[in-house]
C-alpha cells in the first residue's frame, strides 16, 4: 500500500501493528506504517478518527496497547517524551503564558547543558527562522494567533528534532492565514530537512503540504499514498468521498468494461474488479464534461439530466443534474467569464471517457 | 454628556449601596476607633476622655480636639510587652503560613490532579469542618492536646512516650491550631489556580525535554504564583489578629497582639491603648493587604490583554 517515497529510502519512523485503547474504545486500530526521513507526511481523517492518538503516541503522551513505535529502528513505545529526540507543536500552542518569547523557543534548550550564549544565539537564529526577529522581548499575550503560531513553532524547532509533530498546526488561524502558512511550512521542511507529520481534519491542507498522506478512519488506515493518488485513485468509497466531491454510481460489471447501473449500460475501466462483481463507479465532478447537446465522440458515456441546482463557488460552479433514475450527479464547471451556460430545470447532456471513472469494489 | 454623568439615577444608587455599607460598617467605627486611640483612660463612663459633647457646639469641638493626644501610641513604641506582641503575632502568622503552604500545596495539587468527577467531593471534604463552629473545633484540640488526651492517650498506648507530654499551652499547640483552622483558607485559592491550567503545557514542557520533577518547579509552580499569593495572604492577615487559638491553646510567656489587645480591653480597661493596638495592627496589616491588590489588579489587566 505504501507509496514510492517510503520504498526508496529507508523507514525513519514505523509503526508496527499499534493499537491504543482506551477502556472499551480502540482509538488506533492495528496500524502498520513506514515514514521515510525527509518526508512531509499528513495524518488526514474526520474528529475522532484515532489520528491525533497516533500522533501523541508517536510524542510519547500515549503508550501503544499493543505494537512497537521504532524510530531509526530502535523501539521508543516506552521512552517518556522528554526523552525521545521528537518534537511537537501543540493544536493550542501550549505557549508558557508565565515566559516571554524567548523564554519559550528557548525552553527545550534550557533542559541541557547548554551554555547561555549559545541558547541565546539559537533563539536568536530561530527568531529570523520565523521572522520574530525584535520580538524576542514581547509577552506571550501581546502578540497575534499568527505570531504565537510562528514562537510555537521556533520553540518545537530548535531542538532540531528527528521529527517534527504537528497536531492542526494551522486550525486557529483565518482562511487566508493559512492559506499562506502552509506554504512557508512546505518551504521550511525543505530548507531544514526535518521530517514533518502533520495531522490534520482538512483534506485541502494535507493534499496541498504533504509528500505522502494517510488517510485513517475509525482508528485504522484507509489508504497510504500521494496526494494525486488518494484523489485520482482512492481505495474505497469512504476516502473518495472524503477528499473532495465525488459522485458514485453503484452497478455491477456486467462485461469487462461496462457497468449495469440504474442509469443504464456505463463504459468503464475496470481497474481490479471482476466480471459479475457488484461495484460503485467515482466520478470527480471536474472530469464530468456538460453541453446542450450529445457528445459527438461515440466512445464517451453520454446521459441526459435536468439542472437541479447550481453551487456558485467564485472560481467554479458545482451543477448538481437530476437524472432519469431521480439520483443526483455533481459536474464542475469552471466560471471563465460571461453569463452562466445553464440555469435550473435546463435539460443538459452529462458526458465522460470510460477512463474518467475509478472502479470501486468496497 | 457621556458616561457616567448621565446614567439614571437608580444605577448611580446601586453603585451607592456598598458603599453607603463601608462607610456605615467600617469607616464609621474605625474613626471612632481612631477617635478612641487618640484619647486619655478615665475612671468614667465610658472609661476615657474627652467626650465629644455636640451641645457645647464651636467652643467644645476646639477644647475636644485639643485634648487629643497620641499617649497611647508613644506607649505602644516604648513598651518591649506590645512590640513583643506584635513580633510574636508576625512570627507566628509566617510560620503558620508557611506550614500551611506545604500542606496545602501538595494537597490542592492533589485534587487538582484527581479524576473530574471526584473533585467536588474532595473540595467539600476540605469545607466540611466549617459546619461545625469554629469555636467548638478549637475546644476539641484543648480536649485532645491536654495531659489526659487523645493525643497522649494514643502516644502511650503505642509507647512512642512513656509519660504524657505538655502539648498544650505551648507554641507547638497554637501551630496545630492555627494549621488546622486555616487550611482551608490555604487549599481552595491554591485549587482555584491549579485547577485552571492548561495540562498541555506540562505535555509541552515534557515534549521539549523537562522531566515531571522539573517541569512541576518550571511550569506549575510559576503558573500558581496567584493562588500561593491569595492563599498566603488569606492566611497571614487573619492570623496575625489570631484571639481565640492562641488563647485557649497557648501559653502564658508571651501574648499574640489579639491577646494584648483583650487584656488591654477587658483586664485593664484601657480602651485607647487597646484602639491603638487595633489601628497600628491595621496600618501593619495595609502593607500586605496593598501588595495583594496590586497583584490582583495586575492579573486582571494581564487577563484583559490576553
Amino acid at each position: 500500500m505504501a507509496g514510492g517515497f517510503a520504498a526508496e529510502k529507508p523507514a525513519l519512523v514505523r509503526f508496527d501493528g499499534v493499537v491504543k485503547r482506551f477502556g472499551a474504545l480502540t482509538a488506533v486500530d492495528r496500524v502498520s506504517l513506514d515514514i521515510a526521513q525527509g518526508e512531509f507526511f499528513a495524518l488526514l481523517g474526520p474528529s475522532g478518527c484515532g489520528k491525533t492518538t497516533l500522533l501523541r503516541m508517536l510524542a510519547g503522551f500515549e503508550t501503544p496497547s499493543e505494537g512497537r513505535i521504532l524510530l531509526d529502528g530502535e523501539d521508543i513505545s516506552q521512552v517518556p517524551p522528554h526523552k525521545r529526540p521528537v518534537n511537537m507543536m501543540f493544536q493550542s500552542y501550549a505557549l508558557f503564558p508565565h515566559l516571554n518569547v524567548e523564554g519559550n523557543i528557548g525552553f527545550g534548550l534550557r533542559q541541557e547543558k547548554i551554555g547561555k550564549d549559545e541558547i541565546a544565539a539559537r533563539v536568536e537564529e530561530m527568531l529570523g527562522l520565523v521572522r520574530l526577529k525584535g520580538y524576542g522581548k514581547r509577552r506571550i499575550d501581546q502578540l497575534s494567533g499568527g505570531q504565537r503560531q510562528r514562537v510555537a513553532l521556533a520553540r518545537a524547532l530548535i531542538k532540531h528534532p528527528r521529527v517534527l509533530l504537528l497536531d492542526e498546526p494551522l486550525a486557529a488561524l483565518d482562511k487566508k492565514l493559512r492559506a499562506e502558512t502552509q506554504f512557508e511550512l512546505m518551504e521550511l521542511q525543505k530548507k531544514l530537512g526535518t521530517t514533518f507529520v502533520i495531522v490534520t481534519h482538512d483534506q485541502e491542507e494535507a493534499m496541498i503540504v504533504a509528500d505522502r498522506i494517510a488517510v485513517m478512519d475509525h482508528g485504522k488506515l484507509a489508504q497510504v499514498a500521494a496526494p494525486e493518488e488518494i484523489y485520482e485513485r482512492p481505495s474505497s468509497r469512504w476516502v473518495a468521498d472524503f477528499i473532495g466531491e465525488v459522485t458514485l454510481i453503484e452497478g455491477t460489471l456486467s462485461q469487462p468494461d461496462m457497468l449495469a447501473s440504474a442509469l443504464g449500460p456505463l463504459r468503464v475501466d475496470k481497474g481490479a474488479a471482476k466480471v459479475g462483481d457488484k461495484v460503485w463507479l467515482a466520478l470527480r465532478p471536474e472530469k464530468v464534461r456538460l453541453g446542450a447537446q450529445r457528445d459527438v465522440d461515440g466512445t464517451f458515456n453520454a446521459l441526459a439530466g435536468t439542472v437541479y441546482e447550481i453551487g456558485y463557488r467564485g472560481d467554479m460552479s458545482i451543477y448538481k443534474v437530476r437524472m432519469a433514475d431521480r439520483s443526483l450527479m455533481k459536474v464542475a464547471l469552471a466560471n471563465s467569464g460571461g453569463p452562466p451556460p445553464f440555469a435550473a430545470d435546463d435539460v443538459v447532456w452529462l458526458s465522460w471517457p470510460p477512463a474518467a471513472g475509478v472502479v470501486l469494489t468496497r | 454628556m457621556s458616561g457616567p454623568a448621565t446614567r439614571p439615577w437608580p444605577a448611580r444608587l446601586v453603585v451607592l449601596i456598598p458603599y453607603a455599607w463601608l462607610a456605615l460598617l467600617f469607616l464609621a467605627p474605625f474613626v471612632i476607633v481612631v477617635k478612641i486611640s487618640l484619647s486619655q483612660t478615665a475612671l468614667a463612663q465610658p472609661p476615657y476622655l474627652p467626650v465629644f459633647d455636640l451641645s457645647a457646639g464651636w467652643e467644645g469641638l476646639r477644647d475636644f480636639v485639643a485634648q487629643l493626644s497620641f499617649d497611647a501610641y508613644a506607649l505602644l513604641g516604648s513598651d518591649w510587652l506590645y512590640i513583643l506582641s506584635y513580633l510574636k503575632s508576625l512570627e507566628v502568622a509566617a510560620i503558620s503560613t508557611l506550614i500551611l503552604l506545604l500542606i496545602g500545596y501538595p494537597m490542592a495539587y492533589g485534587i487538582a490532579r484527581s479524576p473530574r468527577g471526584l473533585q467536588p467531593l474532595l473540595v467539600m471534604l476540605v469545607v466540611l469542618p466549617f459546619w461545625t463552629s469554629f469555636l467548638i473545633r478549637v475546644y476539641a484540640w484543648v480536649n485532645i492536646l491536654q495531659r489526659d488526651g487523645l493525643l497522649n492517650t494514643v502516644l502511650m498506648k503505642l509507647s512512642i512516650v512513656d509519660q504524657p507530654a505538655a502539648w498544650l499551652a505551648s507554641d507547638t499547640a497554637i501551630y496545630i491550631g492555627v494549621v488546622y483552622s486555616y487550611l482551608p483558607f490555604m487549599v481552595l485559592p491554591l485549587y482555584a489556580t491549579l485547577e485552571k491550567m492548561d495540562q498541555s503545557l506540562l505535555e509541552a514542557a515534557a515534549d521539549l525535554g523537562c522531566p515531571r520533577w522539573k517541569a512541576f518547579w518550571q511550569v506549575t509552580v510559576p503558573l500558581s504564583l496567584p493562588g500561593i499569593a491569595a492563599g498566603a495572604l488569606l492566611c497571614f492577615i487573619p492570623i496575625c489578629g489570631e484571639f481565640v487559638i492562641p488563647d485557649l491553646l497557648g501559653g502564658s510567656e508571651t501574648l499574640m497582639i489579639g491577646q494584648t489587645l483583650w487584656t488591654e480591653f477587658f483586664a485593664n480597661r484601657d480602651w485607647p491603648v487597646a484602639s491603638a493596638i487595633a489601628v497600628s495592627l491595621l496600618a501593619l496589616l495595609l502593607v500586605p493587604i496593598v501588595f495583594y491588590e496590586r497583584l490582583q489588579q495586575r492579573a486582571i489587566e494581564g487577563g484583559r490583554s490576553a
